[in-house]
């Protein structure tokens, strides 16, 4: 894979910030989009602008077409049986947040266990805690090893009989643990438990089978897989979702409304209330196209070099804390002694180079690590060695920037 | 930019503040206390004053933070200690004046140190850092 290429296809990568060219290291929280994404969104609005689903005139069959197209792709990127499984919403929160009312309000009782952990993003922490409460149902955690990484014998021993709900992340934003969910999934269904996997650091990285993890449910968005934003993601097993009341009530999602009653349309529409987000879906279906180019199996071993170049370089400045497992995904999740993460981050910021710093919508996990906020540099397939090289230096100069001032 | 421009963020007495906090720790008695977070990044503050006929006797901050959240504690409870009330919301008021980049007359604030914050204004991102403990001590004295 050459990302020197691939760099080019993206816009906004080539511009100064600061009078230092950009590197672009923030990627877990939002992901660059190439330029056939921008045209995607934009030739749609040029040319083809239209409701969908109401195809009489000739706009609307073309928008509709376009909708209905990004979505087989979406099936085909990770394997869905077929099209009835994938659900267009928001993005990932939204689609674990339809899960946790349709499904989880509907089939849990008082006493049932939901299984999440420690290193959830609050999307996949807080639907659960409600979803807990209005049910009476109890939520709980399966411990995580020192490394960051989850043991399947701490898995087993947290699923109970009692498990409705296995709610995991496919990869940690924060530790880059990539997380054995194939297995989790086969342990939720011992159990008679579904199993949702939050996907939104999966999808992106590495190529996803729905049907070979077997989970029930998995959730991902397109932003951060060169996507737009507002558009996402929720797959799930058609006779789970047959069952599920929609969420949203309105236009586009019925069948027949009468004064006191109504009925829906088939899935995957059924959750589809309101005119959906087609520039999103369209923009989601031409990222795929994108990655698909690329290949999923070489971003994730463009990605694989890149960590491990990365975790041997910055190990090497002194007094550098270093998060997570050493097997991890592209990302390094850090602090440095006696710098604060957000001056940090200031400082980087004024080297052209953007990381995050904070909590990383991960507060439980921060508490876990016994810190209050981390530094976050995440990868993608547009980074370089270069950029990690330009990370170090940038981190040199913080730590010398730091040491004068002081 | 270059580092020049982050002098003008990071100065000398800032970073003074920041190694060296005035009115760390906790109050005896009766204060009022507020827990006060960022829920942006994480920074947290807890404020204490002790407010006595409409002035604060005393105040003391705890917390974990970036440099600039933390040097604005401790230059803000600087500042308001032993002034009425009233003048120290004028002084918050004006510190959110000049993180907008806006002028303010900074002799008639009673700013002093609190001058050295000026340059935050030009990071939009860091303005929350200074301004958590003057939210703080706003929402201490209006709970009273």
């Amino acid at each position: 894979m050459d990302a020197k290429a691939i760099r080019e296809q993206f816009p906004i990568l080539h511009q100064e910030v600061n009078g230092h060219p950009l590197v672009y290291l923030d990627s877990s929280a939002t992901s660059q989009k190439p330029q056939s994404v921008i045209d995607a969104v934009n030739d749609y609005y040029r040319e083809d602008n239209s409701n969908v689903h109401r195809g009489v005139h000739t706009l609307g069959s073309r928008a509709t077409e376009k909708y209905e197209g990004a979505r087989d792709k979406v099936r085909s990127f990770i394997n869905a049986k077929s099209t009835a499984e994938i659900i267009f919403t928001r993005g990932t929160t939204t689609s674990i947040n339809t899960v946790a009312y349709s499904y989880a309000r509907a089939n849990l009782q008082a006493g049932d266990e939901i299984v999440i952990t420690p290193m959830e993003h609050h999307s996949n922490i807080i639907p659960w805690q409600q979803a807990a409460k209005a049910t009476g149902a109890v939520l709980k955690y399966i411990p995580l090893e020192a490394d960051g990484t989850i043991r399947l014998e701490a898995a087993r021993e947290t699923i109970t009989p009692n498990t409705r709900v296995v709610a995991v992340s496919h990869v940690s934003n924060v530790l880059g643990t990539v997380n054995p969910v194939k297995e989790l999934a086969a342990i939720a269904h011992e159990h008679g438990a579904v199993m949702l996997v939050d996907g939104a650091q999966g999808a992106p990285h590495m190529r996803v089978d729905v049907e070979e993890l077997d989970c029930d449910f998995y959730c991902f968005s397109g932003h951060k897989m060169c996507g737009p934003t507002g558009i996402g993601v929720l797959y799930g097993k058609r006779d789970l979702l047959e069952e599920m009341e929609p969420v949203e009530f309105g236009g586009e999602m019925i069948d027949f409304v009468n004064l006191y009653d109504s009925t829906w349309k088939e899935l995957p529409w059924k959750f589809e209330g309101g005119t959906p987000i087609i520039a999103g879906a369209i923009g989601l279906g031409a990222a795929i196209d994108f990655l698909q180019e690329v290949g999923l199996d070489a971003i994730t071993e463009h990605e694989k070099e890149l960590a491990a170049y990365a975790m041997e370089q910055v190990r090497m400045i002194d007094g550098i804390d270093i998060y997570g497992p050493e097997e991890r995904a592209a990302l390094v999740t850090f602090n440095i002694t006696d710098v604060h993460p957000h001056d940090l981050a200031t400082v980087l910021d004024a080297e052209g180079i953007a990381v995050r710093a904070g909590h990383h919508c991960c507060q439980p996990l921060m508490k876990w690590l016994d810190v209050t906020a981390t530094a976050r540099a995440s990868f993608y397939l547009y980074n370089t060695k270069e950029d990690v090289d330009r990370l170090v230096d940038g981190l040199v100069k913080t730590k010398e920037y730091f040491g004068d001032v002081f | 930019m270059s580092f020049n421009n982050l002098d003008t963020l990071y100065r000398q007495v800032i970073m003074d503040h920041y190694k060296t906090p005035r009115n760390r720790g906790t109050l005896e008695g009766n204060t009022l206390t507020v827990d006060m977070n960022n829920p942006t990044c994480g920074d947290r503050i807890q404020l204490q004053l002790q407010v006595t006929d409409g002035k604060v006797e005393d105040a003391k901050f705890d917390g974990e933070g970036c440099s600039i959240s933390m040097a604005s504690a401790s230059m803000m409870t600087q500042a308001i200690k032993g002034k009425p009330v009233e003048e120290a919301l004028e002084m918050s008021e004006g510190f959110s004046h000049m993180m907008l980049g806006e002028e303010v007359d900074e002799e008639a604030l009673g700013f002093d140190d609190i001058v050295a914050l000026q340059g935050v204004s030009k990071f939009p991102a860091r303005i929350k850092c200074a301004t958590l403990a003057w939210k703080a001590m706003e929402k201490g004295v209006k709970e009273e």
